[in-house]
């Protein structure tokens, strides 16, 4: 038996400090970042349980995060740049044909 | 333990798809392929999946060591995927056409996304409901940025981006706090430690935590604000298939995960969804009167369809239940509908999606005028359509389990809601047009449209197909 606590108050403050700099933050590239900050904080999550509970599941989905968070990063970059070549911005007030 | 071929042969529909897709993709990559082929093997390879959801409709069984559960469910759910799916691509050949990027891996994106939302309805482990609203949404990614030389286009798929990574980060913390309580992410296991587990505040944390994502996938408020951005800058093929198959599959999940595992009965969670349903229901109806773009229209539509919807939820019965499936079968024929008029209408970018433009289109356009008529009355509820079932099915269940509050706001709003329905038929038949409609017939999207029409007569009309087939899923 592990002691799990330091890790989940850990994984919680990431996780809220990655979701404060989703609202927050302006620029589209470091909303992202934000976003995966939380994904890892909850990797962390996943592998302090699967230590306590001394099962594998927790771990092998930490790779399956990792893998999606690789996909949506491909994506989500793509799609920054494609906006970015239209518009010479990255902040996401100005980013406002639709209204937001 | 080993995966043998009845796993394989149980998934069959999931697999023809995927396998549909992974064969799109290579001839996709032989360079002299053209597009019309992976049109017509895309068409191929959803009929052989629609034929084999059918074929193995009562073969109930787990498969793929316990992570994926085929049978009524999974198989009367993949229908309504593929259906919206089919529907979709025969929209969207003439529409893609048309704005000058007819290509390949459209297809094979949204094949993708339809295996997303099969696995969203077929899950039995909470890993593979990640795993399929992941492969759902990073298709619908792209796809609403799939006219990349338009802001717009990019501008939606940028919002789309960020708030749906941002619920997927909810749904993923969500996931790991109920593993910890619970020690296990298989929903079999699950459901038989809910009585146990529903004292413990970090399970309940992410129950709400889920309900979150979940909120956010449906466009529920109060995490609605994205859809009618996203709706509206999106091609308008790709926002027929999004408002359509993920909201459908994001309904499939939660009927599983908080209907078929969690089971609150009669507890403060079923309020919370009460309020939440309530809370889009209203908010939809009222925002949707004021707009007059016909994509916006239908996207706060859609959010008090999403409203209607939780309120099965809510109740927690198995009338819900019924209604919920009974209600998407209507809406996804409706919804794809009324966005195939618009897209049929849209004859260049951004021309005739505003309310005015359909005026005097029944001169202009009979047909399409006469379908769009049927839509709008099947999205206000009134009967012979398929519509009227389904909120009266959905309505029945809330009063059924003491929540006639709830039904109450469902009526009044629906009420509301007739005004936005019914002012675009006003507009189509009682108003003189200025006639510069010049919609090209497209044969592929009119048989679409067409289809969706007579399937909602039919399951207005005869709803017991319907519920009858639902009802062996209890």
């Amino acid at each position: 038996m592990t002691v799990i606590q330091p890790y989940l108050i850990l994984s919680a403050v990431l996780f809220i400090i990655g979701t404060a700099g989703v609202v927050a933050r302006r620029n589209a590239i470091i909303v992202f970042m934000s976003i995966e900050l939380m994904l890892n904080s909850v990797n962390l999550t996943l592998v302090a349980f699967s230590a306590q509970l001394g099962d594998v599941t927790g771990q092998m989905l930490v790779f399956f995060v990792m893998t999606v968070a690789a996909a949506e990063a491909a994506i989500g970059l793509a799609i920054i740049i494609a906006l970015f070549r239209r518009k010479q911005t990255l902040n996401l007030d100005e980013i406002n044909i639709l209204k937001w | 333990m080993s995966i043998n071929i009845t796993d394989f042969v149980a998934s069959a529909p999931l697999m023809t798809v995927t396998l549909t897709g992974v064969i799109l993709i290579l001839v996709e990559a032989a360079r002299k392929s053209r597009v019309q082929v992976s049109f017509v093997l895309t068409l191929f390879g959803l009929l052989i999946a629609s034929v084999l959801a059918i074929v193995n409709y009562s073969n109930e069984q787990t498969v793929f060591f316990g992570m994926v559960r085929q049978g009524w469910y999974a198989n009367f759910l993949n229908l309504v995927f593929l259906a919206a799916a089919l529907l979709t691509v025969l929209l969207s050949k003439p529409y893609l056409e048309r704005a000058g990027v007819h290509r390949g891996e459209y297809y094979i994106l949204i094949l993708f996304a339809t295996v997303g939302m099969m696995l969203m309805a077929s899950a039995n482990d909470l890993i593979v409901v990640f795993l399929g609203i992941e492969l759902m949404s990073l298709c619908l990614y792209v796809l609403a940025g799939f006219l990349r030389t338009k802001e717009k286009s990019n501008e939606s798929a940028l919002k789309y981006f960020l708030l749906g990574a941002f619920a997927t980060g909810f749904l993923l913390y969500g996931i790991a706090l109920v593993y910890g309580a619970a020690g296990t992410t298989n929903l079999e296991i699950i459901e038989a430690q809910v009585p146990d587990l529903s004292s413990q505040w970090m399970f309940l944390v992410g129950v709400g935590l889920l309900l979150t994502a979940f909120a956010f996938k449906v466009a529920a408020v109060p995490f609605h604000m994205w859809a009618p951005d996203v709706y509206e800058g999106a091609p308008t093929t790709v926002t027929a298939f999004m408002s359509t198959g993920a909201k459908a599959a994001a309904f499939a999940t939660l009927i599983l995960v908080f209907h078929q595992v969690f089971r609150f009965t009669e507890s403060n969670v079923n309020d919370l969804i009460a309020v939440i349903a309530a809370a889009s229901m209203i908010v939809g109806n009222v925002l949707a009167i004021a707009q007059s773009n016909i994509k916006r229209m239908l996207a706060y539509s859609s959010i008090a369809h999403a409203g209607y919807m939780l309120s099965g939820i809510a109740a927690g019965n198995n009338e819900g239940q019924t209604g919920i499936l009974f209600y998407l079968v209507a809406y996804t024929l409706m919804n794809v509908g009324a966005f195939g008029i618009a897209g049929l209408m849209e004859n260049e970018e951004d021309k005739n999606l505003q309310l005015d433009d359909y005026t005097g289109l029944s001169q202009q356009k009979p047909f399409l005028a006469a379908l769009m008529a049927i839509f709008m009355f099947s999205l206000a509820g009134i009967p012979p359509f398929a519509g009227f079932f389904g909120k009266y099915y959905v309505f029945l269940s809330a009063v059924k389990a003491d929540m006639t509050w709830l039904a109450v706001v469902g009526v009044l709003t629906s009420l509301v809601s007739v005004y936005y329905y019914l002012r675009i038929v006003v507009l189509m038949y009682f108003k003189e047009g200025n006639g510069d409609v010049a919609a090209k017939p497209a044969f592929p999207a009119l048989i679409a449209v067409t289809c969706s029409a007579l399937l909602l007569l039919q399951f207005g009309i005869f709803p017991s197909v319907i519920v009858n087939a639902v009802q062996k899923i209890l």
